[in-house]
Formats: C-alpha cells, sequence, structure tokens
C-alpha cells in the first residue's frame, strides 16, 4: 500500500514520489511547489478536523486532506 | 521630451507588492476595475527626476496557467498591453516558491527586473543572500529591497529606468526543459520565422504554449485546425508534461539557489510559534470567536456606532433645524424648504451615516488582512463553511451582516473566487442587520407580549436557514461548476503598516462615497420625492404618491396577510432604511413616535393579527434591503444585471416565504 500524505502525522515528514490526480488542484499543488523529491512536513490538522497545514520549500501552505491522499510519499 | 515608462508589478500574494505599489507611488493611486470584471485594477504615478512612470499593479499570482481570472489578467497584460518593464516582487524569506513565477514572467518576453523584498526578514531567519551571483545565475537585475521601510526604492526605478533606455545588459536565462523538449521548441521557433506575430510575441513563450496546449496562443496562431497527427505527437513528448514542466521549472530554481543562497536548518520561526497558540487545536476555535466578537463589538458598538448616532444627530437634527431656521426666517417656500432640508441633508446625511461603519470594519478587516490572521480564519473555518458551499473566508462577511449589511457585503472583497463571492454578496442581506430590529422589538412586544425574545430569535435563525439554503441552490445551479480548489498559503504574522492601513481604509471609505454614495444620494431624492408629495405639492405621508403606489401594490399582500396600503407603504419606506419603517409607520397610523407598545398594539390591531404580525416581521426580514446595501451591491458586482437579479429574487423569497408561513399558519389555526 502506498504511504500518503494523509497517512503523516502532525510533526512527521516525508519526500514526495509523485503527485496523482488531475485538474485545476493538482496544477496549482505544483505551483505551489508539491512536486517530486521535495521534502514537506505536517505540521498540524486545523480544529475541525480539515484542512492540513503543510511545510514546504520553507513556506506553510493548507488544503484538503482528500487532496493530501493524491501526494505520495517515499 | 520624457515619454511615459510602464511598469507592471508582478508578484506573489502576500510578498508585499501593495506596500512597494503604495511606496512607489504614494497617494498617487487611481483604483478601478479590470475591463468586465470585478477584479480590482491600481494604477498610479511616480515621478523621478527625468522620467514620468506609470505603474500598474497586476492581481498577486503564485504562477501563470490560463485557469484563473487573476493570472489571466497579469498574463494578457504584460503579453498584450507590454510594459516597458516588468517588476517582480520576490519575497526573500520565501524564494524558492517566489521565483517559480519568475521563471514564467522572464518566459513572457518583456524585460522583467526583480525586486527582492523582505530582506530583513531574510536576514533574521540567517539566510544569506548572494545577490549578485542571483542576478548573473538568471541573466536579469535583481535589486535588494525593503518596500515596508522604503529602503532600495529609489535604486529600484534607478535600474528600471536605464534598463527600459536599454543601458543595462539583458539577457534572460531559461529553465530547460530537457532534449525532446528543447527539440520541439526549437522546431516551432523556426516555424515560427516571418510570421509578423514576431513582433509582438517571443517565439520561445509561444512555442512553448504550443506543447502547452495553451487555447489561446493556439488560436492566436490558427492552429484550431491542424491535424490530429500534430497534435498527437505533441502529447507523446512526455508522459505527464504538466508535471515534467513543473517539475523543470524547480529544478531550475533549486540550482540556482543551491548556488547564491545559505540557509540553516529549517528553524521555528515566531510565526509558527504564534500559530501553535492560534490554530491550536483546542484553543483556536474559542481564540477566533473572541476576536470576531471584538472585530463585531469595535466595529458596530464601541466606535461605529457611537459615530453614527452623533453624524445622525447631526444631520437630522442641528444641522436640519438650524438650516430650516434660517430658511423660515427669510420666508423660503414650504416645498423648497421641505428639498433642501428633508430632502438634500437627509440625503447626504443618509449616505454619511454609514461612513463609520464602513471605516471601522474596513479598519479591522485590513488589520486582519495584512496581520495574516485572515489566512488563519478561513483555515479554521473552512470544513465548516464548505458544508455550506462557501469558503472559509466567506465567514466574516457572513457575521458582520448581522450589523449592517452594506459594510459586510464591501467585505466580501477578500474572497477571490468570483462565484464565491457573487454567491455571498447575494445571500448576505439575510442576515437580519441592526436596522431591523425596531421592526421586530415593535411587533413582538405588541404581539407576542410575553415571548419577544424568542420570537426575534426565531428570525433571526431563519434568516441565517434560508441564507444557506439559498446559497447551496445558487452553488448547484447558477454557480455551477468546480469552485477554486482550496490550497492556500499560510503567510508568516506581520505587524501591519500604519500607512498601508490608511491607504487601504481610505481606498474603500472614497469607493463609497464615490460610487455608493451617488446612487443612495439619488435613490434618497426619489423617495423623499414620492413620500412626501402628489400632483397637488406636497402633502403628509398618507396623501402621497408612495401611499398611492401602497394602495395599488396591497393586494400583492393579500396571500401573506396582509394585504393593507398601510403595510404596503411601510415596507416601501423600507427600502430607503429598515430603520424608517417604525417612524413613518407611528406616522400612518396617526401615533406618536414614542407611543407604548400597548399603543402601538391597539393601533396594529385593526390591521394584523399575531400570525399575520409573524408574516409581516418574516417579510421585513427577506425582502429588498435597503438603498445603501442596494448601491453596494451595484458597486461590488458591477453590474445592474447582479444588482435588479438581487433586488428582485429577494422580494421574491419574501413573498414565498411570508406567503407560506401566513398560509400555512391559517390551516393550522393559528
Amino acid at each position: 500500500m502506498e504511504r500518503t500524505l494523509k497517512d503523516l502525522k502532525p510533526g512527521e515528514s516525508g519526500k514526495i514520489s509523485t503527485v496523482k490526480g488531475k485538474g485545476p488542484v493538482r496544477r496549482r499543488l505544483m505551483d505551489m511547489g508539491i512536486i517530486q523529491g521535495t521534502s514537506i512536513t505536517v505540521e498540524r490538522i486545523a480544529p475541525l478536523g480539515d484542512p492540513i497545514e503543510v511545510k514546504v520549500k520553507g513556506y506553510n501552505l493548507s488544503f484538503r486532506k482528500e487532496d493530501a491522499e493524491n501526494i505520495i510519499i517515499e | 521630451m520624457t515619454k511615459t515608462i510602464t511598469i507592471a508589478l508582478a508578484g506573489n500574494p502576500n510578498c508585499g507588492k501593495t506596500t512597494l505599489f503604495n511606496g512607489l507611488t504614494g497617494s498617487k493611486q487611481y483604483v478601478g476595475n479590470w475591463p468586465g470584471v470585478t477584479v480590482e485594477k491600481k494604477e498610479g504615478r511616480l515621478k523621478d527626476k527625468n522620467n514620468d512612470i506609470l505603474v500598474v499593479d497586476l492581481p498577486g499570482t503564485y504562477s501563470l496557467s490560463p485557469y484563473s481570472m487573476d493570472e489571466m489578467i497579469a498574463r494578457n497584460y504584460i503579453v498584450e498591453d507590454a510594459p516597458d518593464v516588468v517588476v517582480n516582487i520576490v519575497d526573500a524569506s520565501n524564494i524558492e516558491r517566489n521565483l517559480y513565477l519568475s521563471t514564467q514572467l522572464m518566459e513572457l518576453g518583456r524585460p522583467v527586473v526583480i525586486a527582492l523584498n523582505m530582506m530583513d526578514v531574510a536576514e533574521s531567519r540567517g539566510y544569506n543572500i548572494d545577490v549578485e551571483k542571483l542576478s548573473k545565475l538568471l541573466g536579469i537585475p535583481v535589486v535588494p529591497i525593503i518596500a515596508s521601510k522604503k529602503q532600495g526604492l529609489d535604486k529600484l526605478v534607478d535600474v528600471v529606468v536605464k534598463v527600459t533606455k536599454k543601458e543595462i545588459a539583458y539577457k534572460a536565462k531559461y529553465a530547460d526543459y530537457g532534449e525532446k523538449i528543447e527539440t520541439k521548441i526549437k522546431w516551432y521557433i523556426k516555424s515560427f520565422e516571418g510570421n509578423p506575430l514576431l513582433d509582438k510575441y517571443s517565439p520561445r513563450w509561444l512555442a512553448i504554449k504550443v506543447i502547452e496546449e495553451d487555447k489561446t496562443v493556439k488560436k492566436l496562431l490558427n492552429m484550431e485546425n491542424e491535424d490530429v497527427a500534430a497534435a498527437a505527437e505533441r502529447m507523446s513528448l512526455e508522459d505527464d508534461l504538466e508535471s515534467f514542466i513543473a517539475d523543470k521549472r524547480y529544478q531550475f530554481i533549486t540550482d540556482i539557489i543551491s548556488k547564491s543562497l545559505k540557509k540553516p536548518k529549517d528553524i521555528l520561526t515566531l510565526s509558527d510559534k504564534i500559530d501553535k497558540v492560534l490554530t491550536n487545536k483546542w484553543l483556536g476555535l474559542p481564540i477566533f470567536a473572541l476576536i470576531m466578537y471584538g472585530v463585531f463589538y469595535f466595529t458596530f458598538d464601541l466606535v461605529g456606532n457611537r459615530l453614527l448616532d452623533m453624524i445622525d444627530v447631526f444631520f437630522a437634527e442641528t444641522l436640519a433645524g438650524w438650516v430650516s431656521n434660517i430658511l423660515e426666517t427669510i420666508g423660503v417656500s414650504e416645498w423648497l424648504q421641505s428639498l433642501l432640508v428633508d430632502g438634500i441633508i437627509g440625503g447626504v446625511g443618509g449616505v454619511l451615516v454609514f461612513l463609520p461603519n464602513i471605516a471601522c470594519l474596513f479598519l479591522a478587516i485590513s488589520i486582519l488582512e495584512d496581520s495574516g490572521y485572515m489566512a488563519r480564519v478561513a483555515f479554521i473555518m473552512d470544513r465548516a463553511m464548505r458544508k455550506i458551499g462557501l469558503s472559509g473566508k466567506a465567514f466574516i462577511p457572513m457575521i458582520l451582516g448581522f450589523g449592517c449589511n452594506a459594510p459586510a457585503i464591501m467585505g466580501t472583497r477578500t474572497l477571490e473566487d468570483q462565484n464565491d463571492r457573487l454567491t455571498a454578496i447575494l445571500i448576505n442581506p439575510f442576515m437580519s442587520c441592526s436596522a431591523r430590529l425596531p421592526v421586530y422589538t415593535l411587533f413582538a412586544a405588541a404581539f407576542f407580549p410575553n415571548n419577544e425574545k424568542t420570537v426575534v430569535f426565531s428570525l433571526y435563525l431563519l434568516g441565517v436557514f434560508i441564507a444557506i439554503f439559498i446559497g447551496l441552490i445558487f452553488k448547484n445551479t447558477l454557480f455551477k461548476g468546480d469552485s477554486t480548489p482550496f490550497v492556500m498559503e499560510l503567510p508568516p504574522y506581520r505587524i501591519p503598516t500604519f500607512k498601508g492601513l490608511t491607504i487601504h481604509v481610505w481606498d474603500r471609505v472614497k469607493g463609497f462615497l464615490m460610487k455608493a454614495g451617488t446612487l443612495i444620494f439619488g435613490a434618497c431624492m426619489v423617495l423623499w420625492f414620492i413620500l412626501g408629495f402628489n400632483f397637488s405639492g406636497p402633502v403628509e405621508l398618507t396623501e402621497s404618491i408612495g401611499a398611492g403606489i401602497g394602495k395599488v401594490f396591497a393586494p400583492i399582500f393579500a396571500p401573506l396577510g396582509f394585504g393593507n396600503w398601510q403595510a404596503a407603504l411601510s415596507l416601501i419606506t423600507g427600502i430607503l432604511a429598515k430603520e424608517v419603517v417604525v417612524s413613518n409607520m407611528s406616522i400612518i397610523y396617526g401615533i406618536a413616535e414614542e407611543a407604548s407598545s400597548q399603543a402601538f398594539a391597539q393601533a396594529l390591531a385593526g390591521t394584523f393579527n399575531q400570525l399575520t404580525a409573524y408574516a409581516f416581521m418574516v417579510f421585513v426580514l427577506l425582502y429588498t434591503p435597503c438603498v445603501a446595501t442596494i448601491a453596494v451591491i451595484k458597486r461590488e458586482t458591477n453590474s445592474w444585471k447582479w444588482t435588479g437579479f438581487s433586488v428582485a429574487y429577494q422580494f421574491g423569497v419574501a413573498w414565498f416565504v411570508a406567503m407560506l408561513v401566513y398560509q400555512i399558519g391559517s390551516l393550522l389555526g393559528f
């Protein structure tokens, strides 16, 4: 079973293997630096359970858990 | 002989672009809209020794794909309007991701100068940037600045002018897209030779866009009807072209960064520490509620309404009384007096009375935005708001609607997605504003003497429910389609600058006065006439044209249970402003304005009973908002169509729901 970003808990890091999915979300994520080989850390989950906040390329980004599922971690 | 130099400011959101824009242009700014859309366009002038410079602020974007309006506006302006220089503001403390846009800007073909901003923040994080090396590796000028302290701006302008006059060598370097694609690019560039379009467009850019299947460029090159084989060949270049190209761009950047930037291992910034508390699993929501309460209290209670009352009293009593006396003394005719005092002074007062709330609201919103907390609001509320079809950022304008809808609707500017924004604007008036409260308290006290609080609360709740319901309907019909993905940067917390805040607030206030103010004033004058005159001259309210209109429209309200002209006329006055409904009702029913609720109950009992009173309140809750709100809707949507729609559909919803209340209530025997 592949490990996805959704499997990482706050404080855990990993290296991005690929970004699955299609369409505007994927494009946007890649524009923001979520691409193969980049290191990513999960910072926290929002108080209501979604979205999640990550640290990537030196800055903080947030997106929904359902999109985190498409980010495959090595 | 000074030709105007035009520069375009481009950069990521949150990189200090606005601060730079303000620093360069000061108060010589003009705010408008990009043609045909509701996206704000800012232009300003900069006078530098011998040069006249026009500065155009482009929307902040992370990329230049053809998929969002902001990105298309930025791209189109640079490619079509061909500014002399594109000044790309890059946040030095976030340099890697910022350069992604830079690589795309450089490909467009216009000269790019990088303004490397927030050098102080980068330094405080231990970053060591070799600016000269960076410039050499990119092939373009890089000027370090600290926009918030106005440092480096002169040097920046100097470099921009020199680049325009070709006094500085300019040779941009490009990302290498790998052998297969680069070969294809060369092939296309060769095939473009002799094409007159090359005078305007960069051949490399055109080639890359064709390979990316960009519809606009293909149309430009008349490639829409090319054969399938050519298209198929392009597709086979790389498995996943999108990902491949993004990858190559970032590789280009990472390579440059490794040679020009030294940074310590990731440290915990002050921002991170603050977020540990503010977006904390347990503390996040309570703190947010507290801050929202503070904003509401400040805007409406503490400052806003106090100033509002002061202005109201000044116009309605002090100034009006003063002018009345003068006019009477010099023997001016009654109707002229009324025109000047009730019409003009009343109208102007009716506009100015909103200023305190708007100024306070925008001060609060600006502080939230500039400090970075607004992004946290969207982060915290997204899950809940998404369930009702809106985004996290829509939460604040909706809540503020409970105070006053006009400034709340202006506050929807923070929503970037146009459909989200339109939905938020159209459902905001269902959040029962404070001006409607006097009508509720009056009727509740008169008809539900021991249950006032429950009745009033039920109305507020109904308003929220209808807002959500209609919002979901809009989302699934009118504004159907993929909503913008929620991918949002959480910028580091910053202390807002005083100058930034004042410019922001003044912008909004000025916009309100000029655009909405004139409309409100006009509407007030029309209503002044309708409610104070008929064709024989000035008359009492009950004899006016308005009363006549009320009599004509009264039957419309029959299925709602209050098909009488008094109710209809009161509702017409309510379009002027919700708070005047009560005072006008006292005129219509012939009772003193300060009358007790029993006196009102007696007077109203002739035309209302419990059920119809409730139906009436429901109608007041939901129907067309006051002229100020209508004017603001016009301003924010930039469209008479949507404004008209808003007026009509709200009337429709109000009529329908109130009718249901009355009909079902009657059936149930109330």
